[in-house]
């Protein structure tokens, strides 16, 4: 029995048959419909998320499964103090797969210690995310048609970011990565990233402030949101703001190919103007992350088609 | 200068980084020892400038030193008998502690369910750094 509880969690070579199986459904979802008949995924939600949460049933659904959970910890037992060990031990009883959200980090961690199903981690408070970083590559993968030789910016609040995080580590294992790492210098990558991961491996990257300078050399532009609160004084973030918004515009920089993705929601880091163009795949990227979520229950419910 | 006496038998740790003796002595529950125990702060050093001592007097059995490496791995460990040193060592980093180090980080699963055991595993034998199993942050020594 497998958990997901870090992104790291899929050696290479398991995620390339991840990736794969999620193509296949997405080429022929029919053939996949009905593969957990029967098997049924606890969405264990102790914090709100509309589509995390959503994406996860709409998965099992979709895979002819059935779907039971919460989706506040108010409406859990955890309102009552049961501790995470004590309700995966219950859940386990009631389901053969779940899905958890907690605002604690590394709850998920604590769940599968305990746990008699697969624990698949949907989120522990900043800290990771596996599934938003596989629909992250599978859009990359997918539409790119590699996860190689990239040169891949990161634009907006990359201190606090944990998407980003997870994907700078997913993609460091694939060879020829460069990272250009676009943010005011406040909210700058933190410096264990560098050193722990770029600079000890030796992997390329540049931090720069300003987004239309960086964007020419683009293959894949990963916009996240810059939030006022980050910001030490007001001057700052007036400054700064307009500069990590992306329009036609900033567009026009890039290379015709590069891609932007976004994990969403956007708030108004991405003009709408910019969903009209064919490089604006973030709506594309989260329908990605119900097919790589149906082809990760599969794979730790060992479901196999005959 | 501040002048200790000698131990005919027992550990002295030396080496310790200015200003962290009193967290050693936390750490290895030295408060709830019968044995004497001399805490020198400042002492001058020709290698770290400032330094603490600590010397703890007698046979100490249940002192576990391993965690020291978790703590401030550049510590001397001094063992005494007979007035003489018969063991000169610096702590080795152990690999896991548990219930050792505390994880701060207030958005860690630990800081709300208190059974739960606090664990470090050692990410990085370099630096010496510890990290939570749970929430990964690192243990900062400060």
């Amino acid at each position: 029995m497998r958990h997901i509880i870090s992104p790291t969690d899929l050696t290479v070579s398991e995620l390339t048959d991840l990736l794969n199986l999620a193509e296949k459904i997405i080429q022929n979802p029919k053939k996949y419909s009905e593969v957990c008949r029967g098997k049924k995924l606890a969405t264990l939600f102790y914090e709100p998320s509309t589509r995390t949460r959503l994406s996860f049933e709409a998965a099992m659904l979709n895979l002819g499964g059935n779907i039971l959970g919460f989706s506040s910890a108010d409406t859990s037992s955890a309102a009552k103090g049961e501790s995470v060990a004590d309700t995966i031990r219950v859940i386990s009883s009631y389901a053969d797969i779940c899905a958890m959200r907690h605002p604690k980090e590394g709850a998920p961690y604590v769940a599968s210690l305990y746990s008699s199903i697969p624990v698949i981690n949907a989120g522990d408070g900043g800290h990771n995310h596996p599934t938003q970083t596989f629909t992250d590559l599978l859009t990359i993968k997918n539409l790119k048609g590699r996860l190689d030789h990239l040169t891949v910016g990161f634009c907006g609040d990359l201190k606090f970011g944990r998407t980003v995080h997870s994907l700078i580590y997913a993609l460091s294992r694939y060879s020829s990565i460069k990272f250009v790492l676009i943010s005011p210098e406040e909210l700058r990558i933190p410096t264990y990233i560098k050193k722990e991961l770029l600079e000890a491996n030796d992997i390329p990257f540049e931090e720069v402030r300003v987004l239309e300078k960086a964007i020419p050399k683009l293959d894949i532009l990963y916009m996240t949101r810059v939030q006022r609160e980050r910001f030490f004084n007001e001057e700052d973030y007036i400054r700064l703001k307009d500069t990590y918004i992306l329009n036609s515009r900033k567009m026009s920089l890039a290379k015709e190919d590069m891609l932007v993705l976004h994990p969403l929601p956007r708030v108004n880091e991405i003009a709408t103007e910019v969903d009209d163009d064919p490089r604006a795949v973030y709506f594309k990227q989260a329908e990605y992350g119900v097919y790589v979520r149906m082809a990760l229950i599969m794979k730790l419910l060992e479901v196999d088609l005959c | 200068m501040l002048t200790i006496g000698g131990l005919n038998q027992g550990i002295v740790l030396d080496h310790i980084k200015a200003g962290g003796a009193m967290k050693i002595y936390t750490y290895l529950n030295l408060d709830g020892l019968d044995n004497s125990v001399a805490i020198i702060k400042n002492a001058r050093s020709n290698k770290m400038g400032k330094k603490d001592i600590i010397k703890i007097e007698g046979k100490l059995n249940d002192i576990d030193l391993n965690i020291l490496g978790a703590l401030d791995h550049k510590i001397t460990i001094n063992i005494i008998e007979n007035g003489v040193i018969i063991e000169k060592r610096n702590p080795t980093l152990p690999e896991r502690v548990d219930n050792i180090l505390k994880c701060k980080n207030p958005r860690c699963i630990t800081s709300v369910e208190p059974s739960l055991v606090h664990t470090f595993k050692l990410t990085d034998k370099a630096n010496g750094t510890y990290r939570c199993i749970y929430c990964e942050q690192s243990f900062d020594r400060r």
